[in-house]
């Protein structure tokens, strides 16, 4: 099957799909980073995309955040075309997602890193803002009564007042993920969230990654280079290697395929058997 | 006592108490001429610096283009009074009929717009181009001879003092929105296309600003703006009520702006245009809304500062003078807006006034050469200017009080695992 691997459960192949990347094809001028790439996302899957550096994973995540725009193919989220919309639109409709390099508002407070995501959805328009009128006033009291709801489940909560850049790193990542989270998505893509995370910090991020998927109700799909992570957490990856797949599969099978043993996993792979 | 009010409260307190004491200072002639040209001047700059700010300082998109705004807000706001006291109502008519229609065009351009798909930033631009000239050219050809005598009748049925504040209001109000108009006509295609270009292309503005005045009476179709002569006769309508009124209504509506859900979109542009674009924030709206209102700032402190001086001249507007909102902003602290009013005023009073009376007669221009190095030294002792980001209670963005817990269960149906908790 295209942009999927055989043998997953029916009734995970019977949900409605979130994500559909059909053919997707990027230039970075001759360079090209991705190549006929397809995936498929059923609801509530937590699908891992694997490979070596420079395999060209992140640029998935930007051509499907409209980051960038796909040279050719299609990328279509519940069934509409996101190649060629901006990305805040394409946001708005229910994607979210974190930065391989944490990316807050570092001189804003942890409370309004949060509220900025409810922008969208603020409810009230410039008129009200300029005037402070009674329809700001509730909007805003509700916001913050979420922001800080928010806030209290991701363990942040004594922490709204804080500068942002100014949190531990951990924290950091846990902020960008509530962030992510309040502009209310649907599929959310993380990159690289273990990025520089000891071994206990991956347990609590294991721990968080599936929390908040039952919790939302969400689609996830992960970049990752932390086996430990990647092969505990995902149902199914897919492997790239210069920007083609190379391999699809559940964890298991794709810990033991020849072409990822020898494109990518090598030793590490040897290490956790 | 101030600190225990409420931080409005105190505020308009204050604001009342310094309108009171200069009304009277004004009343009594312990102002003179000279100081109250020093207090109207300082904030008509006052309210172009926090135009600035707006856009430099908190939506970070490095402008040098405030003070072209500021030139057509003081030039559009004085040939309108110009030509009313010449028995003319066509500047009003073609300001105010051109304006709405103009930004009637924008609602429905943009409802249109939006239908299509992809629709490149020239297009657009093109479009809300051809729009401004339609509802202009249908101000100048329609509206005036229609409204025209209309005006007039209406206003002349009033008495002539009450008559004349209208027009004086909605000259100022007119020379704003044209002001809005240019801002919003030039970021389009500038602010979407990168902000690298954006302080160059400002720069351009404002000197083709400039070049537009030197010729008003050549190029453009207005001879009473007397090209790089100078325009005189304008109506000496600005007082003291009329200034506090523009300063309050500048530093209420910014304040309220930033403490809203779309202050913080325009902050967060400044902190991570990426990042901000990936939670969902139309950058390119964020950045033209804070350029337009910052533009419409500096319109409005023009027509203050045109009718203070009866004068404008096209030199007082040349890209020299540009830099020096830039100056007050970045020396009062970037998103400060305290620090921009106080520096704005003080600014003015150190230039015009106290160098002006300390140095010996016939060294007032070495006060060129005393400021840089005021700006210098200060640079090295405290870059992030003398305010830094701090702001008087009432334009600080206080937190909001933390929700009760009883509404507030969420944490109890299961927070995140803890450390420790495992």
């Amino acid at each position: 099957m295209k942009g999927r691997p055989e043998g997953v459960a029916a009734e995970i192949e019977a949900r409605p799909v979130v994500l559909e990347i059909d053919g997707v094809t990027h230039f970075f001028g001759n360079l090209r980073a991705v190549y006929n790439f397809d995936l498929e996302l059923h609801h509530g899957e937590l699908v891992g995309l694997i490979g070596p550096n420079g395999a060209g994973k992140t640029t998935v995540f930007n051509l499907v955040t409209g980051v960038y725009r796909a040279t050719r193919g299609s990328i279509r989220y519940k069934g509409t075309e996101l190649v060629g919309l901006p990305s805040h639109e394409i946001i708005q409709m229910g994607i979210a997602r974190t930065f391989q390099n944490i990316r807050l508002f570092s001189n804003l407070t942890v409370l309004d890193n949060v509220r900025i995501a409810y922008h969208p959805h603020a409810g009230y328009g410039l008129v009200d803002s300029v005037l402070h009128t009674k329809r700001f006033r509730e909007k805003e009291a509700e916001m913050a009564a979420e922001a800080q709801e928010f806030l209290e489940i991701f363990g942040l909560g004594e922490r709204r007042n804080d500068i942002a850049g100014s949190l531990p790193y951990g924290l950091q990542r846990r902020l960008e993920i509530a962030r992510a989270l309040a502009a209310n998505p649907r599929l959310l893509i993380l990159d690289e969230p273990a990025a520089g995370m000891n071994p206990q910090e991956i347990d609590e991020l294991m721990d968080l990654i599936h929390f908040i998927r039952d919790r939302f109700d969400l689609t996830i799909l992960l970049v990752e280079h932390r086996m430990r992570l990647v092969m505990n957490i995902c149902e199914w990856l897919t492997v790239m290697d210069f920007g083609e797949i190379i391999a699809r599969g559940f964890p298991a099978d794709v810990r033991n395929d020849p072409h990822v043993v020898e494109a990518y996993l090598g030793r590490q792979a040897v290490e956790i058997r | 006592m101030l600190k225990r009010m409420k931080p409005s409260v105190a505020f308009i307190t204050v604001g009342l108490v310094v309108f009171v004491v200069v009304q009277v200072l004004l009343s009594v002639g312990l102002l003179n001429n000279y100081w109250r040209g020093i207090i109207f001047w300082g904030a008509a700059i006052t309210m172009v610096s926090l135009g600035l700010n707006l856009i430099y300082g908190f939506n970070g998109q490095f402008s040098l283009g405030q003070y072209g705004f500021y030139a057509i807000g003081a030039y559009a706001s004085a040939d309108v009074t110009w030509r009313w006291v010449r028995g003319d109502p066509s500047g009003l008519v073609v300001v105010l009929a051109g304006t709405l229609l103009a930004l009637g065009l924008y609602v429905l351009l943009s409802a249109f717009l939006r239908r299509f798909y992809g629709v490149t930033v020239m297009t657009r631009f093109a479009f809300y181009v051809l729009a401004t000239i339609l509802a202009f050219a249908i101000a100048v050809t329609v509206a005036v001879p229609l409204l025209g005598p209309v005006f007039t009748a209406v206003l002349g049925v009033l008495p002539a003092v009450v008559s004349q504040q209208i027009v004086f209001l909605l000259a100022l109000l007119g020379g704003a929105a044209l002001a809005g108009i240019a801002s919003f006509l030039f970021g389009i295609p500038v602010l979407e296309l990168g902000s690298d270009y954006f302080g160059i292309a400002t720069l351009g503005f404002t000197i083709i600003i400039k070049v537009l005045l030197d010729n008003t009476d050549t190029i453009l179709p207005f001879p009473e703006m007397k090209g790089a002569r100078g325009m005189i006769g304008i109506p000496q309508w600005t007082t003291w009520p009329w200034v506090f009124a523009s300063l309050l209504l500048v530093i209420v509506v910014m304040r309220n702006l930033l403490h809203s859900s779309v202050g913080r979109a325009i902050v967060s542009v400044r902190e991570d245009e990426r990042a901000a674009e990936l939670v969902g924030i139309d950058v390119t709206n964020a950045k033209i809304l804070a350029f337009v209102v910052g533009s419409v700032f500096a319109g409005l402190a023009g027509g203050i500062r045109a009718h203070d001086l009866a004068f404008l001249h096209p030199q007082s507007f040349n890209f020299i003078q540009s830099f020096n909102p830039l100056i007050i902003v970045v020396f009062g602290g970037l998103s400060s807006m305290t620090g921009t009013i106080v520096t704005g005023f003080f600014w003015i009073l150190l230039l015009e006034g106290i160098l002006r009376l300390v140095l010996p007669t016939g060294f007032e221009t070495w006060r060129l050469v005393v400021y840089p190095l005021i700006l210098l030294l200060m640079m090295l002792l405290r870059p992030e200017g003398v305010f830094g980001r701090y702001e008087i209670p009432f334009l600080r963005r206080a937190a909001p009080p933390l929700p009760s817990k009883a509404d507030n269960d969420g944490a109890a149906k299961g927070g995140v695992p803890q450390e420790g908790a495992a």
